[in-house]
């Protein structure tokens, strides 16, 4: 028994919870989250043979806000700003779809230059996303730099999303018609600056990070998630990127205006960790390639929205809308019944796809990898509770 | 429920929801109603005007509140015909066609064919994985509506399509065959139905709790008789 004791106290200095051992003392249930640092607000428990985890059961639902049933509630226009809560760092994807679904219920038609703003504002939003999320990636190897250098060069996006409309993190930009307001004066320059920066750092992230030796015998080979089985369990983003599916919804169903860029679907075959967390990376790179396109693309005047009347509705209907979150596909299937409130609306999130991936690559594998296959997975809790 | 009242339910206007008045206290004419309201809001105006029915949806803008319309009329596009057409020769009345859009098609079959059809689906056209599983209460039909989002990943014309397998159960015993077998992608979106609509999956291994708190102690929040508390 002097080893269990042992063992617990070990594994409470990681901050994991013991709950029960069973008969033998063989398997051990361990419950990692929702206090461990690493999980976020999500639980799963693992069975683990002496260092293999044998068995593992996802636990969410500790974020849980009931968006869906709140949406009835509310018409249209307020329920934007409730429904980026699910994913505030990235708050101006998961606003996108349902703007598109609106417009499509109502036949509200964007102007192009306030198309073009969306786009803007979404690829920035998409780099501050994924630089967040790089942060908690590094400081899960133990690679205090790569948490350091994210934070800070993703304060550089946020400031421009803060100079388009007035809020750090939560921006409630994207309505049904176009964006809120126009972009300051100065602002393209600003931008362009910005994206010059960040490439020349971007270089620096993969001679730190990606090059690492360290890193890269960490990560790789670990988790192999095969291209058959990111199919069939139906992953999304860049998981299944990484896993040899070039599939990105811009190229797929391109909206607004991604038909008109020129960009390419960023995608891996090696399908394991070291894939799933160098995919994002491309993604930025990519993204700023685009953002430099839609600056220099986007007409100089314009209305930037559409006039709505004051309670927008449309005829009954549905519509499923689609686009590419900084976790994946991200779709709002939305029933109307002619009404300013929706009827039903469905949000159709990459976190919850992808955490399908989360027990079919934990078990087998070392508990030491967990985090390594966790975060890679772009998992975020609070989207995939809503 | 029996199958031939999920059919006369589907056959006509009974697939619509709209049982709800137009409230408007504007200049605004009321909104067309449709047998085939699920539609395109543009495919509808589009099958109004050419069935000589002289009304379409007019704004008479009070003050400077005007909506910009969708005006691109189109036919429906020729693919996602034929995709339908294909699925329509194989499975005949088993399988209805909702409505067909670009890039979305909306099939609905009854709850005890919905296993057959899907393994078609997979099979033969590639359509290999499901997004989302969606149901929708209908209190006034007293019927629940599950819709099964599928996509392709391997197929590339397919890419940006999502076909929506859609059926129908009776609110008061709501229960459907799951898909879990033909679409491994379903599990955790199904059990979110069960747990939010209380709709038994028959042959899914956890009609368990899912994102609810462990103490959940009313009915399933997603049904319209569960209101949010102080609303």
């Amino acid at each position: 028994m002097a080893d269990l004791e042992e063992r617990i106290n070990e594994s409470q200095k990681l901050g994991m919870q013991i709950v029960k051992e069973s008969d033998d003392d063989r398997l051990m249930t361990l419950s990692v989250g929702p206090q461990h640092p690493g999980s976020g607000h999500f639980r799963f428990v693992v069975k683990v043979d002496g260092d293999y985890i044998v068995h593992c059961d996802p636990d969410p639902g500790y974020v849980h806000r009931g968006e869906e049933k709140m949406t009835e509630y509310r018409n249209f226009i307020q329920n934007i700003p409730h429904l980026e809560r699910p994913v505030i760092h990235d708050s101006t994807n998961i606003t996108y779809s349902y703007s598109l679904a609106v417009e499509e219920l109502t036949g509200i038609e964007v102007p192009r230059r306030g198309q073009f703003i969306r786009a803007i504002a979404s690829e920035i939003n998409r780099e501050i996303y994924t630089l967040y999320w790089l942060a908690i990636y590094g400081i899960f190897l133990g690679h205090s730099t790569m948490f350091m250098w994210p934070t800070g060069d993703r304060e550089l996006f946020i400031d421009l999303l803060e100079a388009l409309s007035g809020a750090r993190v939560t921006h409630a930009f994207n309505i049904p018609g176009g964006v809120r307001n126009d972009i300051p004066n100065g602002f393209k320059d600003r931008c362009l600056r910005q994206i010059g920066y960040f490439e020349k750092r971007l270089k620096e992230y993969e001679d730190i990070f990606y090059n690492n030796p360290l890193v890269r015998q960490r990560t790789e080979g670990v988790g192999i998630l095969t291209k058959e089985d990111a199919i069939r369990l139906g992953v999304t983003g860049s998981v299944l990127r990484a896993s040899g599916v070039p599939y990105d919804i811009r190229k797929a169903e391109p909206y607004d205006v991604y038909n008109e860029l020129d960009f390419k679907v960023q995608y891996m075959k090696t399908a394991d960790s070291f894939a799933r967390a160098y995919v994002p990376f491309l993604d930025m790179r990519e993204s700023c390639h685009i953002l430099r396109q839609l600056l220099d693309k986007m007409p100089e005047s314009g209305e930037v929205r559409a006039k709505l009347q004051s309670n927008p509705r449309g005829p009954p209907g549905e519509a499923y809308r689609r686009v590419e979150s900084g976790r994946g596909a991200l779709g709002y299937y939305i029933i109307s019944d002619g009404s300013p409130k929706p009827y039903r609306v469905k949000i159709s999130v990459g976190s919850f796809r992808n955490m399908l991936a989360l027990p079919h690559l934990l078990v087998g594998a070392k508990m030491g990898d967990m985090p390594v296959i966790y975060w890679a997975l772009n998992y975020w809790p609070v989207e995939a509770d809503r | 429920m029996s199958s031939q009242a999920y059919q006369n339910k589907n056959s006509n206007t009974h697939y619509n929801i709209i049982n709800f008045e137009h409230k408007r206290n504007t200049t605004e004419t009321s909104m067309l109603i449709t047998p085939n309201s699920r539609q395109h809001p543009a495919m509808a105006s589009k099958s109004l005007s050419s069935s000589s029915t002289p009304t379409v949806r007019t704004v008479s803008s009070s003050g400077s509140s005007t909506t910009a319309l969708r005006t691109k009329v189109s036919e429906p596009p020729a693919f996602e015909k034929g995709i339908a057409n294909e699925i329509s020769t194989n499975f005949g009345q088993m399988v209805q066609v909702i409505f067909i859009k670009p890039l979305r098609i909306k099939i609905a079959v009854e709850p005890h064919n919905i296993v057959k059809v899907a393994s078609f689906l997979r099979d033969k056209f590639g359509f290999d994985h499901a997004e989302s599983v969606a149901g929708t209460d209908y209190p006034k039909e007293n019927q629940i509506e599950v819709i099964y989002h599928l996509g392709s990943y391997t197929r590339d014309d397919l890419a940006g399509h999502v076909l929506s397998l859609a059926t129908r159960t009776n609110r008061d015993d709501a229960r459907l065959p799951t898909l879990i077998n033909v679409y491994k992608s379903v599990e955790y979106h199904e059990r979110e139905t069960f747990e939010m609509l209380g709709v038994y999956f028959e042959g899914h291994p956890r009609n368990e709790r899912f994102l609810l708190p462990e103490d959940w102690a009313d009915i399933p929040p997603l049904r319209k008789e569960f209101r949010i508390k102080g609303r």
